[in-house]
């Protein structure tokens, strides 16, 4: 039965999954004064961008080790999420993925242009947009083809493979709407198309309605300007839409009565469904969770306490609840959602857990502001056909623990 | 007159907020995600940066095909033939001989009729719901290493080519601005518009498998 508790009492929950308390160690050496201690440390030079400690070298993007492909241009890299705690990622983190590489493109000769159903077309130069009233805003951006590896049986071992083309970005720029209505909009355009300056020149047409929702037309993340795999220097960022409709390396917007209907809308981003169908404009990711710790490839140090958490974000609007099981989904318990809880954002759970040694099976299920339960595999395929590279992966995921404490991928074996 | 003017007004604009509230519906058809209005902050002297163009000083970006129609396809013309020609120049290294998948990418030819079955396989031939998307695409991103550098025959070309390869055209065709888009392609009803939410998982707690 659908059960919505309407308690939210931190320590109910935590106690709950938590039994005893953790030993302390016994039979520590004693602690000696360290080298850093005892010499100066590196001095600040002139000038520089800093880096992250040399101990953190395995924390970087890496490609699916799953699925392969044969040339690095029309690839992608995926987000370490089992290392980022919080809500944001990194920009040297943030996942990638390029139809034709990442182009170089000098921001002074820039152009952006927007025509078509308008008064009066027009180009923009980057040292004009950036003069614009801005917004900055928090939001997550997932491809839709995260997860494609691992619908019915485990591909991935961790989570970066499983559910890294996922990031947590506060994007900066000018509302869409700003532009738009400067070169004024005819009443007949409803579909705008966005295309890049890449050698893909990919392009997606979007509905007006959304654009003048909460498009933004962004040049900065996260505090700098964007990386150049992730758009530099301008692109559009259509909030809780499949990633690849904010077009990176934005330079023209078209507007129309009418979609375009490019291969990048047909025969890609296109969902199979039943009956040899394909559903098409698929474009908000719908509410979805994955524990990121512990996840698989991890190890546990034995039994004891461990807090499990992860990130639960929706394309629909607000994560209004995240729900824990760590029997294979008999039985859940609603974890703590940590604040700041935003609009189609990453949001972190956390649920404390002492685990007794035996085999468990760890799940994670989300609720959005919308009322959308994240459903299981087995509940998406009653809908559509899981055949081939499936777009759109919400499905729950579960992490095995063996006895060892070794955390697999069971998708599909839960 | 004027009152059952302002008063349809009126209704479209309460009808505009009640259809943006909902995450299901859309002018477009298609589920938004819309969670309401985002208000831009409006200024007593709205800024106006943009350089005034014309369509025409645009003309070389101006690449889309609006492919239902093939509206935007320009003059130039290529048969099959040619197409051939094209392709074993600038195209087998990747896609190997006869379209049917080189040492990059996979077949471009066949797949019509494999989508009720276990493997779907997705070429131009099966996929495509419009001829016109041939163009597009092969004028924006192809070749890969030299992309926007062919001229409009030589895509008109490759597109009769592949079609012919396909079984979708006779190996005397032409194709060009008029005859692109009546090509017949067989995914031309393929497809279904956004129908999500699509799955109703209850949120059960306690004893649920």
């Amino acid at each position: 039965m659908a059960r919505i508790s309407s308690r939210r009492d931190f320590l109910r929950k935590t106690a709950a999954l938590t039994g005893g308390a953790v030993a302390a160690g016994a039979g520590a050496a004693p602690l000696s004064v360290p080298p850093s201690a005892q010499e100066p440390g590196r001095p600040i030079p002139e000038a520089m961008y800093g880096m992250p400690a040399r101990y953190e070298a395995h924390v970087a993007r890496r490609r699916s080790d799953v699925l392969k492909n044969r040339q690095n241009w029309s690839d992608w890299s995926m987000t370490p999420l089992q290392h980022q705690p919080g809500i944001i990622t990194p920009n040297g983190l943030v996942f990638e993925r390029h139809h034709a590489g990442t182009p170089d493109i000098d921001p002074a000769k820039h152009r952006l242009a927007i025509h078509g159903m308008v008064k009066q077309p027009l180009a923009f130069a980057m040292d004009d947009l950036v003069r614009y009233p801005s917004v900055s805003r928090f939001h997550f951006h997932e491809c839709s083809g995260n997860g494609l590896t691992d619908w019915l049986k485990p591909a991935s071992s961790t989570v970066q493979q499983t559910h890294g083309l996922l990031s947590g970005v506060l994007w900066t720029g000018v509302p869409a709407a700003t532009l738009l209505e400067e070169a004024g909009i005819d009443p007949r355009g409803k579909w705008a198309l966005f295309e890049g300056a890449d050698a893909a020149a990919h392009a997606r047409s979007i509905p007006m309605e959304k654009v003048l929702d909460d498009a933004i037309i962004a040049y900065a993340m996260n505090g700098e300007r964007l990386r150049p795999e992730n758009g530099y220097p301008v692109r559009l960022v259509l909030p809780g839409w499949e990633g690849n409709t904010s077009v990176k390396w934005l330079r023209r917007i078209k507007v129309s009565d009418e979609p375009w209907h490019l291969r990048s809308e047909t025969a890609r981003y296109t969902d199979p469904m039943p009956e040899g169908k394909w559903r098409q404009f698929s474009m908000v990711m719908e509410c979805k969770s994955v524990i990121t710790s512990p996840s698989g490839g991890q190890q546990l140090k034995g039994a004891g306490f461990y807090e499990i958490t992860g990130l639960a974000w929706s394309g629909a609007g607000r994560i209004r609840a995240v729900d824990v099981s760590v029997d294979g989904g008999r039985n859940w318990r609603e974890a703590v959602v940590e604040e700041p809880i935003m609009d189609k954002c990453l949001t972190r759970f956390k649920v404390g857990w002492d685990w007794n040694g035996a085999p468990a099976v760890l799940m994670s299920r989300a609720l959005d502001s919308t009322g959308y339960v994240q459903p299981a595999v087995q509940e998406i395929q009653k809908a559509r056909a899981i055949a081939g590279f499936v777009q759109h992966h919400n499905g729950i995921q579960p992490w095995s623990v063996n006895a060892k404490g070794e955390v697999r991928n069971a998708i599909g074996q839960a | 007159m004027r009152s059952a003017k302002l008063k349809s007004s009126l209704a479209l604009a309460v009808a505009a907020l009640w259809i943006s509230g909902c995450a299901n519906q859309s002018l477009s058809g298609i589920p938004l995600g819309s969670t309401g209005l985002h208000a831009v902050q409006p200024l007593p002297d709205k800024p106006r940066f943009g350089q005034p163009m014309s369509e025409a000083e645009l003309a070389a970006w101006n690449i889309d095909i609006r492919t239902p129609d093939g509206r935007g396809l320009p003059a130039g013309q290529g048969s099959v033939a040619e197409g051939r020609k094209v392709y074993e120049a600038k195209c087998v290294a990747c896609h190997g001989a006869d379209a049917k998948g080189g040492p990059m990418y996979g077949t471009m030819v066949g797949g019509i009729g494999s989508f009720t079955t276990n493997t779907r396989v997705l070429t131009p031939g099966s996929m495509y719901p419009y001829a016109p998307i041939l163009f597009d695409y092969i004028r924006r991103s192809m070749p890969m290493d030299r992309p926007q550098t062919l001229t409009a025959s030589e895509v008109y070309a490759l597109s009769a080519y592949l079609l012919n390869l396909n079984g979708l055209v006779p190996a005397d065709a032409v194709m060009d601005q008029g005859s692109l888009p009546r090509v017949q392609m067989p995914n031309r009803n393929g497809f279904l518009l956004d129908d999500r939410p699509d799955t109703k998982s209850l949120r059960c707690m306690t004893n649920c498998r």
